[in-house]
């Protein structure tokens, strides 16, 4: 079919490069790219030993490569670029002063950063490589007591709240990747709902990785105080290289008693082509702690990108009555390749979770499911309910499911569904005999499968995700 | 408006139609009947471009253009319909959805503007009643959990919807009870009109006292055997199909084939 095969070719939409000048420390990790990465950010001491102690743990550790059911050659981590920032001032006291080659970079990747070309109600942090350039709507979130700023900046200006939350979700020493960026994260976003406060507006940040030779570690922090509710969406994409990038991030959540976090992700980091040459590694570690009774952690993912997608969006239920989601559309084409899942942890008593996952796998993509629900002995009366759906299109490609469950009371109940289907020739014929192309049937088709999870987006997002999938699988069937 | 001529097609290399000749004319319903295997859903299934099937010879011109070298989704726009016999089942996606993007594709394909939710939703609204089907079908999923009946009334709501110049309705009747396939026959009928030709795909004449047709052919073996007037549905039912002798290549059969041969 020759207008599939040409629409197969169709290129990355963001695959641009941004031709700016960076300021770059030397490739290579030691304690020295520590100090020098706090050096250039002017941290405090405390940051410094918090790096320093999560990198000498890292050295002890060793990359998680058995157990996760994706294969990827050796990554040298003394080649990587730790740190690269485009040069511009250091403080940025109004967009004025922002380069505007960045911000025509961001405008191109349909984020305006000038708040009167803004969608109304969505606040942005956006992050170039290493640091954040860009923070909007700043002072009429602090108006509400809402803070949204970048990384750097709470380090700065926020030290105890930061020094408090930081590491308390995901410890320095939690994971191979975990430890990685606890040294070395160079920025991210911070946000803070103040007790009783329901953030008047979503708060996203959107992720850019420019530089063909520099990883991505950012870091990002939300705590929703006591009644506190905050809705936040976070988008990222990459320029085409035909090599390797890592992107290992750390995402902690803290809900405190009432608190409510809606956390949305739409991931379209640059996959590699067709043959599975270059594109992100993207190794990210996302976990929230329902910390107080009757909080609750949603997460919403739609994972369409990357080389590798390794990445379980967790939630601790450690208050009574606290209740964790996982929704997630996890899609794999060509050479691609997904180990993706959530983790729930049953603490406090009464408290329940829902995880919903979607898997499509295409082309030679290999897609899998790994979801761990704990039940602990005093979590009485704790339900779980799991759906995980694969579909698979075309005969190339592999679904797998890895569900682990394990249950210590006699009081909790954990339902487990999983299915796995095909689109089938009669599914495609019969939408086509309505009128509907077929790239047109595939999306409807699997818009249809994932919509369970659309419904969770907030609406920009979803539309954007819905058509976000249509091109991803265009030319991937007939 | 439809005119096969020495149609041969079959599946994975078996030849299931060995020479169709058939004109149908605007206006006008024709049944196509024979019994098991003689080749009247593959018929229905090549005509609306059905990817597993081949044609091997022949050809067939709708409104002056080459029927066969068109997608199912182009033969569809240019008004090609098919009711299909095991209707399939689109989870997640609404039946108002599905029918606003058929709908509109047929709209773009006439140059005509889109209507948008709340327009289409009047218009549905409206179409429903053709086949007494009520609002809560809008907003399940395609033919998900629909019964047998409840699933080929949705059938005949798509037709009223694209309003179809050819619609082919491939064993619409079976699996329904009497009332179901009273109120789908119904509808059938109030969306013929002068310009627009039904060919109604049948095992057995039940459906033919509702739907009643200007011309019946009978297939055995992928060959039209007999033809005539809707008495032949009749003679049909009284007899059963075994009386019906199978044509071989040389056999003087109805006239048409003969010609073609």
């Amino acid at each position: 079919m020759s207008t599939a095969e040409l629409l197969a070719k169709q290129e990355y939409k963001y695959g641009f490069v941004t031709d700016i000048e960076s300021d770059m420390i030397p490739r290579g990790l030691t304690e020295d790219t520590i100090r020098l990465i706090v050096e250039k950010k002017n941290e405090p001491e405390w940051m410094l030993e918090f790096r320093l102690k999560a990198f000498r743990h890292w050295l002890t550790m060793t990359e998680p490569k058995h157990w996760p059911n994706i294969k990827y050659p050796e990554i040298d981590y003394q080649n990587i670029i730790y740190y690269s920032a485009p040069k511009q001032k250091p403080t940025k006291a109004s967009l004025d002063e922002v380069d505007p080659e960045l911000l025509l970079t961001f405008e191109k990747l349909g984020i305006p950063l000038q708040e009167q070309k803004q969608l109304a109600g969505v606040a942005v942090d956006a992050v170039f490589d290493s640091v954040s350039v860009a923070t909007t709507y700043k002072e009429k979130l602090k108006k509400h007591g809402v803070i949204f700023c970048s990384f750097t900046e709470a380090i700065r200006d926020y030290p105890e709240l930061v020094k408090k939350y930081l590491g308390s979700v995901v410890p320095t020493n939690d994971n191979f990747f975990a430890a990685l960026n606890s040294a070395v994260f160079s920025d991210g976003s911070f946000c803070f709902i103040p007790k009783g406060v329901r953030c008047p507006m979503e708060l996203s940040t959107y992720f850019r990785i420019n530089n063909a030779e520099s990883g991505q570690f950012e870091r990002t922090l939300i705590v929703a105080e006591e009644g506190a509710y905050v809705s936040y969406l976070e988008g990222c994409t990459a320029p085409k290289f035909d090599r390797n990038q890592l992107h290992a991030a750390v995402v902690e959540l803290v809900a405190l008693d009432d608190a409510q976090i809606k956390y949305s992700t739409v991931q379209n980091w640059y996959a590699g082509d067709e043959e599975g040459i270059g594109g992100i590694y993207n190794f990210v570690t996302k976990r929230g702690k329902c910390a107080g009774k009757n909080s609750k952690i949603s997460w919403t993912q739609v994972e369409t990108g990357s080389a590798i997608t390794w990445k379980y969006p967790s939630c601790i239920l450690q208050g009574d009555n606290s209740i964790g989601e996982f929704y997630s559309v996890a899609l794999t084409n060509h050479a691609q390749q997904a180990d993706t899942g959530t983790k729930m942890i049953h603490l406090g008593k009464n408290t329940r979770s829902t995880i919903i996952s979607k898997g499509i796998a295409a082309g030679k993509s290999n897609n899998s499911y790994r979801g761990l629900v704990k039940v602990m002995p005093k979590a009485e009366g704790a339900r779980n309910y799991t759906q995980c759906d694969s579909m698979l299109i075309g005969s190339s490609c592999g679904a797998n499911t890895f569900p682990y469950i394990e249950v210590m009371n006699n009081t909790s109940s954990v339902e487990h569904e999983a299915s796995t289907s095909k689109i089938s020739e009669e599914q495609l014929f019969y939408l086509q005999q309505r009128g509907i192309s077929q790239e047109d049937a595939v999306s409807l088709i699997i818009n249809g499968f994932c919509k369970d999870v659309f419904l969770q987006l907030p609406m920009e997002f979803a539309v954007e995700a819905q058509r976000l999938l249509g091109l991803k699988l265009e030319g991937s069937v007939g | 408006m439809l005119e096969i001529r020495n149609l041969h097609a079959g599946i994975d290399g078996n030849e299931i139609l060995k020479g169709i000749n058939l004109t149908i004319r605007k206006g006008e319903i024709h049944a196509i009947m024979g019994p098991n295997g003689s080749g009247k859903s593959t018929l229905a299934k090549v005509l609306a471009g059905h990817p597993q099937y081949e044609v091997t010879a022949g050809e067939v011109i709708y409104e002056g253009k080459n029927l066969l070298e068109l997608s199912p989704d182009e033969r569809a726009r240019a008004g090609v319909f098919m009711a299909f016999q095991y209707p399939i089942e689109v989870p997640g996606v609404s039946n108002a959805q599905f029918l606003r993007l058929a709908y509109n594709e047929k709209r773009k394909h006439l140059g005509e503007e889109e209507l948008d939710p709340l327009e289409f939703k009047d218009l549905l609204k409206e179409r429903a009643k053709v086949v007494e089907m009520d609002a809560s079908f809008m907003t399940r999923s395609v033919n998900e959990g629909f019964s047998g009946g409840e699933k080929k009334r949705n059938e005949i709501l798509q037709m009223a919807v694209l309003e179809p110049k050819l619609a082919v309705l491939d064993e619409t009747d079976s699996g329904l009870d009497i009332d179901a396939l009273r109120v789908v026959a119904s509808g059938v009928n109030q969306l013929l009109t002068p310009d627009n030709a039904i060919i109604v795909v049948t095992h057995y004449q039940r459906l033919l006292n509702y739907i009643v047709p200007d011309y019946v052919h009978v297939l055995a073996s992928g060959r039209i055997a007999r033809e005539g007037g809707k008495e032949l549905a009749l003679e049909l039912e009284e007899k059963g199909y075994d009386w019906i002798k199978v044509p071989t290549q040389n056999e003087v059969g109805p006239a048409k084939l003969n010609a073609a041969n």
